[in-house]
């Protein structure tokens, strides 16, 4: 153990960690709307990448411009999968519908290399290679900025929930649907945002997390670091998928960086790490750091 | 007084029908089948009249809280459907559309249970009653009408609605249905589990909504009288038929429908299930 290098690691785990942060912000949101486990978060991310690859490449498009366009797929994205695969299995058994989202996986893993193929891509740059020197720290820009835009679109989110209309409607929404009905909200609409802000947000993380460490189909699973993150801090829990998703990225980053044992390393704990700890966190609190509470008056 | 026997005649006196005005909703011989299989109301007809209260009494499980259900489209989330007749207001037909599309031409249902969304707070519980109007800019003037009615929701606007009093909530789910401004408004018993000063006092609210706004309110009540205290018409229902109707002083006069439906026995004594029944059919014939 160099235990000199723990600054380093802790604050590339943090960086890493709001992009994770981002990913499982959209799971929460589909499971408090309409209490099912989207199983194809990481594909979708993973589409977007390529989606955003695709644009730079075929048609010259400047990485902003490919990043902009790909949040306008994301949306039709999320649109399409809630109006085409989940609508339909509205009042049907919730098990259904989270085996939708394992079956969506595997069609949009299909997709991507149907079109795009499975070669490994590399996006341009989005942000200057140079280093951030802070004490002892040295961190990697694009990195630093990468988490600043994740947390600029946590903000954005959580504004947006908290503040305007549509997100009063959603977090009704997901209290009660029969109730909503009853005020008269649209839920099935409703379901539809929660799918398009849940993509919109899945591949923006999956935009930066490529032009860190490239275009490829592993993308989906680098995403699955997001579970643990929303099972540690609450499914249903906003402030937890932050939280989560912070913590996620620490515990990858000091248990895969700081042993210096070549053997030990060659095990790539630091993958592992964290559903080791999302199991313990189950066994402890099964609800996570801030599952949500009933209220009940007695 | 009108007595029926089961779907004879839903035509009433016009004199004694509560749509000498103008009919605002109307029930007519309405069947409701729940999962394809049970059938709940084996055709109900009622009228409610702009600007008037309807009650709508009975004992549980008589299809009241369905009848409801059936108006406001709120029936098909829980499987529930109109297999037959057909549920008119203003005029055009109700029993094919969504329950949004019913909120949107002015149907409101009040849940039974004061079921509010617990963890958002007094202010936005009310606010997502105007969230299916168009015009958005009102909500402010909407949200001082509704303090006015309830003035103590005013200084509670910010606390989560959850751990509200019962009494509290009750208020907040009205002024949730007001937001709406809705032509007719459905109650299902405002007064559940509620203290006896606190039921008086929504019921007066709820007076004074029906004059100030002319919201038309039909309402589901288990306390009879109190209920036929505010309103202009009642009926009454038993499993899933009506049985009887007339304006709601006369029902509330009226020793049998006191003994047999509302349970107001004068001498305070209990009768027996057998004696009632036996009663009813004599009264049937006798009628």
């Amino acid at each position: 153990m160099n235990w000199d290098l723990f600054p380093q690691f802790l604050a590339t785990g943090l960086l890493t960690g709001g992009i994770y942060a981002l990913i499982a912000l959209g799971l929460v949101l589909i499971y408090k709307s309409s209490r099912v486990f989207n199983f194809a978060q990481g594909h979708i991310l993973m589409l977007g990448a390529f989606v955003a690859w695709w644009f730079t490449e075929n048609l010259g498009w400047s990485i902003w411009l490919a990043f902009g366009a790909t949040i306008g797929v994301a949306v039709l994205v999320g649109l399409l999968i809630e109006r085409l695969a989940l609508r339909p299995l509205i009042g049907q058994p919730i098990l259904a519908t989270v085996m939708m989202t394992l079956a969506l996986s595997q069609v949009l893993q299909g997709a991507v290399i149907l079109f795009f193929g499975a070669n490994q891509r590399s996006l341009p740059m989005m942000f200057p290679l140079q280093p951030v020197i802070l004490g002892d720290v040295r961190l990697k820009l694009n990195l630093v900025l990468a988490f600043g835009m994740a947390m600029l679109g946590f903000l954005l989110f959580v504004l947006f929930f908290r503040y305007t209309r549509w997100g009063l409607a959603m977090r009704a929404a997901a209290e009660d649907h029969q109730l909503a009905q009853s005020v008269g909200l649209r839920v099935p609409r409703i379901f539809g945002l929660a799918w398009a802000i849940a993509s919109v947000v899945a591949i923006v993380g999956g935009v930066l997390l490529a032009s860190i460490s490239g275009v490829e189909t592993n993308l989906a699973i680098i995403a699955l670091k997001a579970f643990p993150a929303v099972l540690f801090g609450g499914l249903e829990s906003i402030p937890g998928a932050i939280i989560g998703g912070l913590t996620v990225g620490v515990i990858e980053s000091l248990v895969g960086g700081l042993p210096q044992d070549a053997a030990f390393r060659a095990l790539h704990l630091g993958d592992i790490a964290p559903y080791v700890f999302m199991l313990l966190v189950l066994l402890v609190r099964p609800d996570g750091l801030f599952g949500l509470k009933r209220i009940e008056r007695i | 007084m009108t007595w029926r026997q089961g779907e004879s005649s839903p035509c009433l006196p016009f004199s004694l029908s509560p749509c000498r005005l103008k009919c605002m909703l109307k029930l007519n011989n309405i069947e409701v089948v729940y999962s394809d299989v049970i059938l709940v109301l084996r055709g109900v007809s009622l009228e409610v009249g702009d600007g008037q209260i309807v009650a709508l009494l009975g004992a549980n499980g008589a299809g009241k809280t369905t009848a409801l259900k059936a108006i406001s489209g709120l029936l098909r989330t829980e499987l529930g459907q109109v297999t037959r007749g057909s549920i008119e207001f203003d005029g055009a037909r109700l029993d094919r559309l969504g329950p949004e599309d019913i909120v949107e031409r002015g149907i409101v249902q009040v849940l039974e249970g004061r079921r509010l969304f617990a963890h958002l707070t007094t202010e936005e519980n009310l606010i997502t009653g105007a969230l299916s109007r168009r015009n958005g800019a009102s909500v402010k003037r909407d949200l001082e009408m509704v303090y006015d009615y309830f003035p103590r929701l005013r200084d509670l606007r910010g606390r989560v609605s959850g751990y509200l009093s019962g009494g509290e909530q009750q208020m907040v789910v009205i002024g949730r249905a007001l937001m709406a401004h809705p032509k007719v408004m459905l109650l299902d018993e405002p007064s559940l589990g509620l203290a006896p000063l606190i039921v008086e006092e929504i019921f007066q609210v709820i007076k004074k909504i029906n004059q100030q706004e002319k919201t038309s309110l039909l309402l589901v009540e288990q306390i009879a009288q109190a209920a036929l205290g505010i309103a202009d018409y009642g009926y009454v229902m038993e499993s899933g038929r009506v049985v009887l109707d007339g304006p709601a002083d006369k029902l509330r006069d009226n020793e049998d429908i006191k003994e047999f439906y509302l349970g107001l026995t004068q001498l305070g004594e209990r009768k027996s299930y057998r004696e009632v029944k036996h009663y009813k059919r004599r009264k049937r014939w006798l009628g």
